[in-house]
Formats: structure tokens, sequence, C-alpha cells
């Protein structure tokens, strides 16, 4: 049963977000878009997991597999095809594709839960190891070269659909991925309101229940998982048109922890948690990067044992109930239901 | 010419290693029949239930559902073909509200819409309204049974299996589930599985007793609780026979 009220509040955030996006560069230099462009990226990263794990309870180690399996996707149609809105499209389908088999396999197999994280990061660093030793020109998939551990330099960026002369500005590039950032959020709201996300929830929450009531688990949870991978794909296409650039370290071990940081930092079970804990940690980051005393992988490991410790269900749900708590002792009831998520 | 039963188990046996949990049961219900299953703890009860909704696989023997060989199909197959059960532990949606686990129930089959009237008629019908709005996980063990009986009668059953409705409810409770499954039973078949005796004659017509995984006896209730060989399996266990 979709919540009017919480989905009124998710429509108002995300309008006052996008103008936010669209005024930001009259307000910010170019360093600070870029910074802010590739925060957004990852953010929708980090949505893909949130979505996945949060709702459908399904903890992937290797959302990486797909984010950088999109960003290939994306840096080798873009060379071939010279444009880039084929390139978007097929950054979404390969690791939808892969993230069906891979899925299937594991799903259908009736693999438990651990073990799917174990192979899921298996997977990424296998990814990691074959993209890494496709160096040298026999490498090379149409007109581009795989380049092993060089990475793929100079991929084209995005440019206007139909229209491959125009190639958009870092702020038009930065509004365009801030706005994706909110549209994934508002898409992935919408399919948890719909049936579909009450069952993936339902699912969650008692899987033999779900399956005496005649729903069949696998396929939800293999839906679940591909629609992981494919927002993970998009921020991958969009994380290259960044920096025009991309190598194998983006399937790396460092990245996978993180993408699982940002969201219990931020919270699961919310999808603004996960955008919330990535923008923070990220923020972090370039800030301890920026001085040279404290090394960022410390205090990153610091930052989430507080917070396993103190906040263990991370920022957002623990602002939902403080705030619920307030409003159910001034006003009566109902509205605690509708301030989730 | 006999009509077909609505459930019908041919030598169901299931062992795991070298215990024989079920074993070569033969069992028969008519469409709308209400049966009573008891027997002593281990005697094979809820693992019947799991064999007969798919959660285990017979190592033997087979299940038929108004003549289809249902044996190896997956619960959520079964249940489609109209069996619900209430299982011993309650499985509910814990992080979900009353309202929202009958909806999903009934939203399997049915439209949005109906699906909210259906799960607004079952808490009534179930005096679950005063707690809609709760998340079940905060609800007490009584509550959930109540409330999973209902995720169980929003899935419109015509088979419905109760694995001990009355366990852990207060008396006034117990009368009101008896109520109710009388009242289910005029429109489905059931198969309740209970240790309160006293509850079990207010139901019962017909008593399966199982007894280390076969049937023991089968029989009108007053003559099956009397019988020597069904008291001497209970003797010792502190219940009412």
């Amino acid at each position: 049963m979709p919540k009017i009220h919480g989905m009124t509040i998710a429509l108002i955030g995300s309008a006052i977000a996008a103008v936010g996006v669209m005024i930001a560069p009259l307000f910010v230099d170019l360093f600070q878009i870029m910074q802010l462009t590739v925060f957004a990226a990852m953010a929708i990263l980090a949505l893909s997991l949130g979505f996945i794990w949060g709702y459908g309870g399904i903890l992937c180690f290797g959302q990486t597999s797909f984010f950088g399996l999109g960003a290939y996707a994306y840096a080798v149609a873009a060379i071939n095809f010279g444009d880039s809105t084929p390139a978007i499209v097929l950054a979404i389908i390969v690791p939808v594709i892969f993230a069906a088999l891979l899925g299937y396999f594991i799903i259908y197999g009736g693999v438990s839960d651990v073990y799917l994280g174990v192979i899921t990061l298996t997977v990424s660093l296998i990814l990691l190891n074959l993209v890494n030793s496709t160096a040298g020109d026999v490498y090379k998939i149409g007109t581009a070269r795989l380049g092993g551990f060089n990475g793929i330099p100079g991929v084209p960026t995005i440019n206007m659909p139909g229209d491959s002369s125009y190639i958009l500005s870092p702020e038009q590039a930065w509004i365009l991925t801030g706005l994706a950032l909110i549209a994934v959020y508002l898409g992935l709201r919408v399919l948890i309101a719909s049936t579909f996300g009450r069952v993936i929830i339902a699912i969650r929450e008692n899987e033999t229940r779900a399956a005496l009531l005649g729903y069949d688990p696998r396929i939800y949870k293999l839906l679940t998982f591909m629609i992981g991978g494919a927002v993970a794909g998009f921020a991958g296409a969009l994380y290259v048109n960044w920096g025009a650039f991309v190598s194998p370290t983006i399937f790396a071990l460092g990245l996978s922890a993180q993408i699982i940081i940002w969201v219990i930092i931020g919270g699961r079970g919310t999808l603004v948690g996960p955008i919330i804990g990535c923008l923070l940690v990220q923020w972090m980051v370039t800030e301890i990067g920026s001085q040279q005393t404290l090394d960022a992988s410390f205090i990153l490991g610091a930052v989430l044992i507080g917070f396993v410790l103190l906040v263990p269900k991370g920022i957002a749900p623990t602002v939902r109930d403080f705030v619920a708590a307030r409003l159910s002792r001034s006003n009566s009831d109902t509205v605690i239901e509708d301030v989730k998520q | 010419m006999s009509v077909t039963p609505l459930l019908e188990t041919k030598n169901l046996t299931i062992r795991f290693g070298g215990v024989t949990a079920v074993n070569n049961v033969n069992f028969t219900l008519r469409e709308q029949e209400l049966r009573c299953l008891i027997g002593p703890n281990g005697a094979g009860k809820s693992t019947f239930f799991k064999l007969l909704t798919g959660q285990l696989q017979p190592t033997e023997g087979h299940v038929h559902l108004r003549g289809k060989d249902i044996s190896g199909a997956f619960p959520h197959q079964i249940s489609r073909l109209g069996v619900g059960i209430k299982t011993q532990v309650p499985n509910v949606f814990d992080a979900m509200t009353v309202e929202e686990n009958l909806w999903i129930a009934a939203r399997q089959k049915h439209t949005p819409i109906f699906s909210s009237d259906l799960a607004e008629a079952i808490m009534t019908q179930l005096r679950l309204t005063g707690i809609a709005k709760r998340e079940v996980g905060q609800l007490s063990h009584g509550q959930r049974q109540w409330v999973e009986i209902g995720t169980v009668l929003a899935g419109e059953p015509d088979l419905i299996l109760l694995d001990e409705p009355a366990a852990g409810m207060t008396h006034d409770e117990v009368d009101r589930t008896a109520e109710l499954i009388l009242e289910i039973n005029k429109k489905r078949a059931l198969v309740v599985v209970e240790h309160d005796m006293q509850f079990i004659r207010k139901i019962a017509k017909t008593v399966t007793v199982l007894h280390q995984g076969a049937v023991l006896i089968e029989e009108d209730v007053h003559t099956a609780l009397q019988d020597k060989r069904v008291q001497d399996v209970y003797l010792g266990k502190g219940l009412a026979v």
C-alpha cells in the first residue's frame, strides 16, 4: 500500500534538490562542480546497494562488478559509436545481462545469503584480474583498446542526444548527473511503493511465509538483483563521463568495501540514507586527503566502527525514528508510518 | 463411483539419515472436511505438514491434491493450488504492519483495491482492526498467531493446515479460535494439529493419531480419545486424555 504522505515528502524534497542542482553552478566554482559530479555518480552506486540490500535483503559484496562493467561498456561503446546515447543504454544493458546470469546461478542454485556475498566479491576480483590482463593491441573491441592495467583514456564524454558534436560542458554534465541521481531515487521510491516493492520487502522479512503465500522468492530476488545491476551500471557510465577515463581499479576491493560503508553509515532500509552516507564519507575522505597528518583509511575505519557501535541503524533511520517519536508525542499516531523512508 | 478426495497421500515417507520422521502415511481428506491430527511430540505432525506444503520433499510416496500429484512441487506452486498453512512457529512479516501482512497475502490473487477490502474484512473477522497499523514484530505471540491465520485466510485457500493454532493463547482466545475454525469450515477444509484435548473435543469430528511417524488410528473423536493405544502413547506426557 503506497504511503501517500511519504511520497509527497519525497517529491517535495526531490523538487528542492533539483532546483539546488540547477542553480549550483552559479554559486560554486568549477573544481567543486566536478567534485559534486563524481559524488553524485557515486551516490547512484550507493542507491543500487541500498536498494538490493536494504529492501531486497541481498548483501552483494561485488556491486563494483556492475559499476565497472557499466563503465567499460560505456567507454567501449562511446569510442566505437562516437555518440554517448547508445553507450549509456549499453552501460545499463550489459550489467543487467551479467547480473541475470550470475544471479540466476546463485539464486536458483539455492546458494545461501552469506555465500552470495563471497561469490559476488570473488566475481569482482576475477573481473579486476581479467581486465587487468588485457594490455596489448590484440585486446580490443571494435576500435576500442581495453588497455589492461593502463585503462582506457580519452573516453568521449556525454553529448546531446542526436547531436554527437554538442559535448556537454562540465556544468551541464553536473546538472545531468545530479538530476539523474534524483530520478533514480524517485524511480526506486515508486518501485518500493509498488506491489513488487512490497513483495520484495515481505521476502526480506520472511522468505518462507512469502513462498507459502504463493510468491516465488527466487524470481523476485533475481529481478531485484538485476535492477541493482542496472542502477550500478548507469552509475558507472556517469563516473566514466566525469573523468573521461576508466581503469581496472574500478573493480578493486577498496570501492566494494566503501559502498557497504556508505550504506551502513547512511542507514539500511532507506533510500535517502545511502545517498547521505555516500556524500558524507566522500566529502570526509576528500577533506582528510587534503592534509598529510592522518591516513584517510584509518579515519574511515574509525568512523565505521563508531557508527556500528553507536548508531547501528545508520543516520537516516535514526533521524526518522527520532522525528517520529517527537511527532507521536505531540500529535497522536498515524504520522509515524508516513514519515518512513 | 468414488469422488476424488481433496487431499490424498500415498505411502508418504521421509527419512532424515536413520530417522524415519513420517512413515508410510496414507491420509485422505474430503472437500470441506475438518480433521484433527494429534500425537505426542516427535510424532511427525509438523513434518507431515511440511511435506504437504512442499517445504520438504518426500523420500518415498506421493501427495495428491484433487487427483493431481503435487509431490516435489515448490511451496509457492502448492500455495497457488489452494493450500494455506499456519506454521507452528509463526511465520509473519515482522517489519510490516498487520494491514500490510494481510494485503500482501491477498494481493497474490487479487487487485490492489480488492486486496485492501479483503484485508479489511479479515481484520474485522479476526478482530485485528484495532492493531491494523501496528508492526507485527511488536505484537504478542497470540496476536502474531492471529495475524498469521489472517494471512492464510487472505490467500483464500481450499485447504487450510493449522499447526497448533491455540498454543500460547488465553482461555478466551482458545474459545474464539475454536469458533473461528468451525466458521471457516463452512467453506473450506481444514487439518488442525493441536495438543490441547479440550480444544480438540470442541472442534473435532474425525481424528487421526500419528505415532512415530505412522498413523496409529483414524477414528471418530470420542472413540479415538478413549482408545487404549492412544492413551498409551500419550501416557506420562501430562495431557488431559
